[in-house]
């Protein structure tokens, strides 16, 4: 009864505060919305069972991705009234798509049940939570049987941060900055060399 | 009323489908901004987590759960791409409407 009602309260804020990212007028209200969807997110992940995943959301997600929207949305000073234009004219088209992908995905989510062989396709069955915590069985199987694509997943961040740093650092004109090359160098306008002879002095 | 109660797979890939559908329609209706519509991408790949993670307990498999936490890092790094991109563009064009990002057409 208790579980039944959490899950109502957050799978309603869930697609409440998702609805609310496509329709809010202002995109800061949307990155906060986005917020607000994540944590709630995190909390019905938590009622599967899943939290470790919860809390990577809450850290990943809130602490990192939305902030990063945030920032972005800050950042770029657009009009906010220009960009709200042409909303209600794509409504007809959108909520057609909308709809009829909703009824198929409901469709399926409600005709889908397991055979007798699904549980034999179980490839990391849960070990028992009261000996053996979500985190702990999940590091187990990462470091062992997805060990590659866990070092893919490391090189796909990498190969993302020295792309959004190499994307967006530029070199400005007109500030002084430091080049250690060019002060350390022994170059002929800071250093004059001359041959000296062997008892006749400068 | 007992099946409102008892909540059971269908219920969570439901709450997941209605938001994959938000999401798609967020990119139908928001042809201007182009940090919308990453955002509506973001709505969407929580959608398929949301559905992994509840086939994951549904049948009792944990490799559902490493395959969500894979889906994350990647999302994280479109992310971080994707603005880094929009940045760069707003910088040279002073916009980020989607009707005038048309530099790749032919």
């Amino acid at each position: 009864m208790s579980t039944a009602l959490i899950f109502y309260l957050f799978a309603g804020l869930t697609v409440a505060s998702g609805a609310m990212v496509v329709s809010a007028r202002n995109p800061v209200h949307s990155v906060l919305w986005l917020i607000l969807c994540f944590f709630n997110t995190a909390g019905l992940f938590l009622l599967l069972g899943a939290e470790f995943l919860a809390m990577v959301l809450v850290i990943v997600y809130v602490g990192a991705v939305a902030v990063l929207f945030l920032f972005v949305v800050m950042m770029l000073d657009v009009n906010r009234a220009e960009l709200r234009a042409g909303f209600l004219h794509y409504l007809p088209l959108g909520g057609l798509v909308g709809a009829v992908l909703l009824g198929e995905l409901v469709t399926v989510a409600f005709a889908w049940n397991p055979t007798e062989s699904t549980a034999a396709l179980t490839r990391a069955p849960f070990p028992d939570p009261l000996q053996v915590t979500n985190t702990q069985a999940l590091g187990r199987l990462i470091y062992t049987d997805y060990i590659f694509l866990f070092q893919t997943a490391g090189l796909i961040l990498l190969v993302a941060m020295i792309g959004a740093i190499l994307l967006t650092h530029r070199r400005r004109t007109g500030v002084r900055r430091q080049t250690i090359a060019d002060q350390v160098d022994r170059s002929p306008r800071s250093v004059e060399l001359r041959k000296v002879q062997s008892g006749r002095g400068l | 009323m007992t099946a409102m109660l008892e909540i059971g797979l269908s219920h969570y890939l439901t709450v997941a489908a209605i938001l994959f559908t938000l999401g798609v329609v967020g990119i139908f209706l928001n042809r201007k901004n182009v940090i919308i519509i990453m955002m509506s991408i973001e709505l969407i790949l929580l959608a398929v987590n949301l559905n992994l993670v509840a086939f994951s307990s549904a049948l009792h498999d944990l490799v559902g759960q490493v395959l969500a936490m894979f889906v994350l890092t990647v999302a994280a790094a479109e992310a971080a791409i994707g603005l880094a991109i929009i940045v760069v563009f707003f910088r040279s064009r002073g916009t980020i409407a989607v009707e005038d990002i048309s530099q790749l057409k032919g």
